[in-house]
């Protein structure tokens, strides 16, 4: 069945076709209409999952994780400074080994109040265990969301799906929802490992001492070595059912390209355009749009940049007093290869400035022209 | 026929904790926690937060308890809870008790608004506070639990802390919720009762037990039950249960109160009060106690 929907309907529908079972969120511009919908399906009987109306997101977390390792599927979704409040829960949700899948609208921080995009919300939480996908369409939020509960459940490691404010979270597209039956069989029920239950009774993520904390630690980096496999095993077996591949990367036109644009979230599609625009023009462009951030998807990148000459990365986001984030993560992935290509960064639309066709072209034109980068940083589109 | 009387057990002599556990010597908040689940029995799962209790019941991987424990963060016991509750009502175990068991710490201060939260939604949690009225786990530092007139870390002798312990039952009384009930270690019948019927209840239930602390008192641990008793035979700790924020019933109704000065004076914690000071504490345990006396309707 298509449906026109809004991108932040995309993750309420992927979540219940996933059947999650416990949804536990706060309001947060840009994201509300992903929980408004959530409560009408579990109001109308749609979707049988138990809603917890929490009183923060801080909350929202705790419950989610509460609820997983209780033995049920849980779903949440928040954005910006709901976000950075998790914080500490996020932790607790890889570290716990917990397997929430959550929405991120991806909006600027305060202060100064914005609703708008850009990534420095999710990217804060880079670190702390979660594996990250950033997606372009609604179609791919929708889809991603039920293969991120597959991947997350098999290696118990909790998923962000991430997605541009408004470019994404409001716009509305033609979305294909799959057959519940055939997301049954691409999805089972959660059925973890261990859970909370009396028949059973362990004692969970208790003092640890330095002989033991280590290895759990260990343990968590190793199985998220294994994302990137499983991401492109599980993104087949979607394929099949659905006709839709999912992997941990888009490359658009990198093969033959003397200037590979890397792009995440929807700046990604922006960049296609530009890069037709510019082919047009004879020259040879590629985007790689990286869409698992979290683990860095090393193999595939390497694979697309050691074959092109100039790398340009955009960033919609920036680690203050270094570089764009997309760029620092690039450049370690390519140090050291027998052949790695000239980098470029660039900081464009922060806070919901417009990255526009034009932004790539002006990126091309700085890229093609120089031989090494005269500024540390590239900044697009600002008024200094 | 004889008329035998038979005394009878109140207390079951199942044991769901094990010695071996962390606590100190004379621990009020560990022999809470196993009179708590005389009373609530095996199918019971706890979220502990940071707090004594996260240390007490045995380092990775051994524990203390034989039900299940859900180590949470510090502010997280009643949303955890919540969630640990509908997480079983989803995979189909409605039978299970949840019950969050918190410090003082982590319900009067950091955990309030998760638990304000839990109530409103009148969510099927039992909260337990074991209150020793003091960040133990970081060292003996002041919460918002810790009396007029007691020394801390952060309330040094020369500052000792001048504001009122907070009145956690009158914030939890207005939110309406099903159950209230305070307990004491010291009356070990009442309490387990008291655990039992709050098992029996569905909603939010919140019990506030006394749970003194040797080390955070500099009390003797010996005399852990005594003051435990001496709390509540002063009136400064009253045993009562509040059904629905509205009917207040005292437990144990104390003809003739002990002075306040005979508690204070078996610890360390209030060595420096003088006779004016125990005065001021001793008028503002009466008003209190009148208070509840009232609202008993008594
Ligand atoms: C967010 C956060 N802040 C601070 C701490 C440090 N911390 C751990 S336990 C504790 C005090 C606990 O006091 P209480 O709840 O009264 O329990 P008690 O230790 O007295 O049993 C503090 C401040 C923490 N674990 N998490
Ligand atoms: S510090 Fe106090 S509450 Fe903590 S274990 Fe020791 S006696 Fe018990
Ligand atoms: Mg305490």
């Amino acid at each position: 069945m298509k449906k026109v929907i809004m991108g932040n309907h995309a993750l309420s529908y992927g979540a219940m076709l996933s059947r999650a079972q416990v949804i536990a969120a706060y309001p947060i511009t840009p994201q509300t209409q992903v929980v408004e919908l959530l409560s009408e399906m579990c109001a109308d009987g749609t979707l049988n999952a138990k809603f917890i109306k929490v009183e923060s997101e801080h909350s929202a977390m705790a419950a989610c994780l509460g609820a997983s390792l209780a033995g049920a599927r849980t779903f949440t979704a928040t954005s910006a400074q709901g976000l950075a409040l998790m914080h500490e829960m996020l932790h607790w949700a890889s570290g716990g080994r917990m397997p929430v899948v959550m929405g991120n609208i991806n909006r600027a921080m305060a202060p100064g109040w914005s609703i708008w995009a850009d990534q420095n919300d999710s990217l804060s939480e880079r670190d702390t265990g979660w594996i990250q996908f950033y997606c372009a369409s609604n179609q791919e939020v929708l889809d991603t969301v039920i293969q991120a509960f597959k991947v997350s459940e098999k290696l118990m490691i909790p998923s962000m799906i991430v997605l541009d404010a408004f470019a994404l979270s409001h716009t509305y597209e033609v979305v294909e929802i799959p057959d519940q039956a055939k997301v049954d069989q691409f999805l089972p029920p959660f059925n973890p490992p261990w859970r909370l239950t009396p028949d059973d009774p362990h004692a969970f993520g208790g003092l640890t001492s330095p002989d033991h904390y280590m290895e759990l630690r260990y343990k968590l980096q190793k199985d998220m070595e294994k994302v990137p496999a499983l991401v492109e095993e599980t993104g087949k077996e979607y394929e099949q059912l659905f006709g839709r591949y999912l992997g941990q990367v888009e490359e658009y036109l990198c093969a033959d390209a003397d200037l590979v644009f890397v792009t995440s979230g929807t700046a990604g599609y922006t960049a296609r355009v530009a890069v037709d625009e510019l082919r047009e023009k004879g020259i040879k462009a590629g985007n790689l749009r990286i869409k698992l951030f979290r683990p860095f998807p090393f193999e595939r990148v390497r694979a697309v940049l050691s074959r092109v000459p100039k790398v340009a990365v955009l960033d919609r986001n920036i680690s203050y007093g270094h570089h764009g984030i997309f760029y620092q993560e690039v450049k370690s992935a390519m140090y050291g290869q027998p052949v790695s290509p000239l980098i470029f960064g660039f900081i464009a639309g922060l806070g919901g400035r417009d990255i526009t066709r034009d932004s790539f072209k002006e990126i091309a034109e700085y890229t093609l022209s120089k031989n090494k980068a005269e500024e540390e940083i590239v900044w697009i589109g600002v008024k200094k | 026929m004889s008329k035998e009387r038979k005394m009878t057990l109140t207390i079951p002599r199942e044991e769901l904790m094990s010695p071996g556990h962390l606590a100190c010597q004379g621990c009020g908040a560990s022999l809470a926690m196993r009179l708590a689940l005389k009373g609530l029995g095996q199918r019971t799962i706890v979220c502990i937060p940071a707090c004594c209790w996260a240390v007490i019941d045995g380092p990775f991987p051994h524990s203390s308890l034989d039900i299940p424990i859900y180590h949470c963060a510090f502010e997280t016991a009643a949303s955890s809870a919540s969630g640990v509750r509908a997480g079983l009502d989803m995979v189909g175990d409605t039978e299970t008790t949840v019950l969050a068991w918190a410090g003082d710490g982590g319900t009067f201060d950091i955990g309030l608004q998760a638990l304000s939260g839990a109530a409103e939604r009148n969510d099927d949690i039992i909260y337990t506070c074991y209150d020793n009225e003091a960040y133990m786990n970081t060292g003996i530092q002041r919460s918002s639990a810790t009396p007029v007139g007691a020394w801390t870390t952060t309330t040094p002798v020369k500052h000792y802390k001048k504001e009122r312990k907070k009145d956690i039952i009158g914030i939890m009384a207005a939110h309406g919720i099903p159950y209230i009930a305070t307990a004491s270690v010291a009356y070990p019948e009442d309490m387990v009762k008291k655990f039992k019927r709050a098992r029996e209840i569905k909603g939010t239930r919140f019990i506030h037990v006394f749970a003194p602390c040797p080390a955070g008192w500099k009390s003797r641990p010996e005399d852990t039950i005594k003051l435990a008793r001496l709390a509540v035979q002063t009136g400064y700790f009253p045993l009562y249960e509040i059904e629905d924020g509205e009917k207040w019933t005292l437990n144990l109704k104390v003809k003739e109160r002990k002075p306040i000065a005979e508690y204070l004076k078996l610890q360390g914690r209030f060595r420096h009060l003088k006779e004016d000071e125990i005065a001021m504490i001793q008028q503002e345990v009466d008003a209190r106690w009148a208070k509840i006396l009232k609202n008993c309707g008594l």
